[in-house]
């Protein structure tokens, strides 16, 4: 019950973000913040708990955000339907791809191609089709007001991007501590052992990859509300598929918390780079590359896995260590 | 229990089961055994739905279990243990068997608990919070069994629990298969150490080459001149036969 005690009070913390904070800039940064989180943990649920790597969360994220767009400037349905629809469309095609991937048993690198490819067609399709405003984009038109998903300050579009991040980070924790989230984990750590077990190896694969594209469109809907602006790149572009898996993976990939801690870390980092090199086109994914490598070659754990290691030098950790020897021994 | 009906099974230029039909009794241990390559394994991974047969047919329990994959087979209570142990890894003891008990038991507290029971009932219960990988040889196979037992079975299938132990700790290995047989759950296994088929057997088959050569009761299937010569080689038979002789 542990992590879920820590989970609450880590959102209440931050929930006092808009209460203590005044500045737009820094709660600006917060909601970001959250926002690569929300991005992260859609991508962990799959990638860190599956153990299926997608390299085109952008299919499921510029679906989220095409749909908010498009139904409310052609259809003008109100965005908070479009909230719903958006999650729902984004779940849809991480179904779809799922079904196209796991019903042919593509695993590891292969898996990864194909997400990049069903990413990169949807790129193009919408930079061809006429209701997504095709190459010029799409502009959502301003109508300040909480009714139409467009607050007048920030702390509004604080609490939906919290409450999002919330719902992902439940889901993250229930994964850890249910039937379904055993037979995900025992999917990615050996899939042949796991069906020998009973467990229905493209039944579970499927469940996680809707999961994970419904967050991922959620966040989509977010970015779309909050910048009111898409074009192909943004929305279904290699940058949003890149900082989807970057996130856990600089925070911890198959923990509850590396998602928070890679965004954390990763808006850190971009801040700096802003403040260093200024706002070089590019140059923001140069650092994502590097930290990448840097990550998998030295702390492929993750910065939850570096907070577990100074954990297991304190003298508690120690103490544990040798009792369990003795018990073993005995 | 299980009855194999003309299996069959050709990869490329080997054939991996030829024609091989017979039936496992309910409540007991029966055994495979046969050279290397003799095709043991895959005729395992045929039974449990891993690989699909050329031809032939599998009933279980009464129904034929034909094309269905393993998760399904496993359901209908036939499970199998791995040669090479496949741990999960990075996850404790407790979490590998707890994900065996989810196949019957949908409430996580529910099946931890049974993981206990179960590690208890393997003599695992010291090593609950252990990472699997960090198990010995012995931990893992005694894993093996655990996950398997966990799904409460009707009939497990062992592929070579006892490869890789030494002399003591199948001493300590065999009496916890006989109590799982004793708990009501019937037993096959494959197996290289002839002691153990020697003591825990009743009925044992041979396969050599994708074929059966001879099936009884181990003591005397061992003194078939085919199964010598398909381990010793051509030949053989008569001289292990001819030294007999020259003892009497």
């Amino acid at each position: 019950m542990r992590p879920l005690v820590v989970l609450a009070v880590t959102f209440a913390l931050i929930g006092l973000a808009p209460f203590a904070i005044a500045s737009d800039y820094w709660l600006n940064l917060v909601i970001m913040t959250l926002y690569a989180a929300l991005l992260g943990q859609a991508w962990n649920i799959l990638g860190g708990y599956g153990g299926q790597f997608s390299f085109g969360h952008a299919a499921f994220f510029g679906t989220g955000a095409y749909a908010v767009a498009v139904l409310q400037v052609e259809l003008g349905l109100n965005p908070w339907l479009g909230l719903a629809a958006g999650g729902l469309l984004a779940a849809g095609v991480g179904a779809f791809v799922g079904f196209c991937t796991f019903r042919y048993g593509l695993r590891g690198s292969y898996f990864a191609l194909v997400t990049l490819a069903f990413a990169e067609v949807l790129r193009i399709l919408s930079n061809s089709v006429w209701f997504t405003g095709a190459g010029v984009g799409i502009l959502i038109p301003l109508e300040r007001g909480a009714a139409s998903f467009q607050f007048v300050d920030k702390a509004g579009f604080f609490w939906v991007i919290w409450g999002m991040a919330l719902a992902a980070f439940a889901t993250a924790w229930w994964i850890g501590h249910s039937r379904f989230g055993a037979q995900l984990m025992a999917v990615r750590d050996n899939e042949d052992a796991a069906r020998a077990l009973g467990v229905d190896a493209f039944r579970v694969k499927m469940a996680a990859i809707t999961l994970s594209g419904f967050f991922s469109g959620l966040a989509g809907v977010f970015y779309a509300q909050y910048f009111l602006y898409l074009d192909p790149y943004i929305a279904y572009g290699p940058a949003i598929s890149v900082e989807s898996l970057l996130v856990p993976i600089i925070g911890g990939m198959g923990t509850i918390f590396g998602p928070l801690l890679g965004a954390a870390a990763l808006q850190a980092v971009a801040e700096l780079t802003k403040e260093v090199v200024g706002e070089a086109p590019g140059i923001s994914l140069a650092v994502y590359g590097t930290l990448l490598v840097v990550m998998v070659l030295f702390m492929p754990r993750g910065l939850a896995g570096l907070g577990a290691r100074i954990a297991g030098l304190g003298p508690r950790a120690r103490r544990r260590r040798a009792a369990r020897l003795e018990a073993r021994n005995a | 229990m299980l009855e194999l009906r003309g299996l069959s099974k050709r990869f490329g230029g080997v054939q991996a089961a030829r024609d091989v039909s017979f039936t496992v009794p309910a409540g007991r241990i029966s055994s495979l055994i046969g050279p290397n390559g003799a095709g043991k394994t895959t005729l395992f991974a045929l039974i449990t739905g891993f690989h699909r047969p050329d031809a032939g047919s599998v009933v279980f329990d009464g129904a034929p279990i034909d094309g269905l994959p393993p998760e399904a087979i496993a359901r209908r209570g036939m499970v199998r243990t791995f040669q090479i142990v496949q741990p999960f890894a990075g996850q404790t003891v407790r979490d590998n068997i707890a994900v065996g008990a989810h196949l019957r038991i949908r409430s996580r507290r529910a099946a931890l608990a049974k993981a206990e029971e179960v590690a208890a009932a393997v003599g695992l219960d010291d090593r609950l919070d252990m990472d699997a990988a960090a198990l010995t040889v012995a931990g893992r196979k005694r894993l093996e069994v655990a996950r398997a037992l966990a799904t409460e079975p009707k009939l497990i299938l062992f592929d070579e629990v006892l490869a890789g132990l030494n002399p003591s700790e199948i001493r300590d290995v065999l009496p916890l298969i006989r109590a799982i047989r004793d708990r009501g759950v019937t037993i096959f296994l494959i197996e290289h150490v002839m002691q153990a088929v020697m003591s825990l057997s009743e009925h044992t088959w041979v396969l050599n080459q994708g074929e059966l050569i001879a099936e009884g009761a181990p003591q005397e299937v061992v003194r078939d001149p085919h199964v010598i010569e398909a381990y010793l080689g051509k030949g053989m038979a008569a001289r292990v036969g001819g030294r007999e002789q020259a003892h009497a």
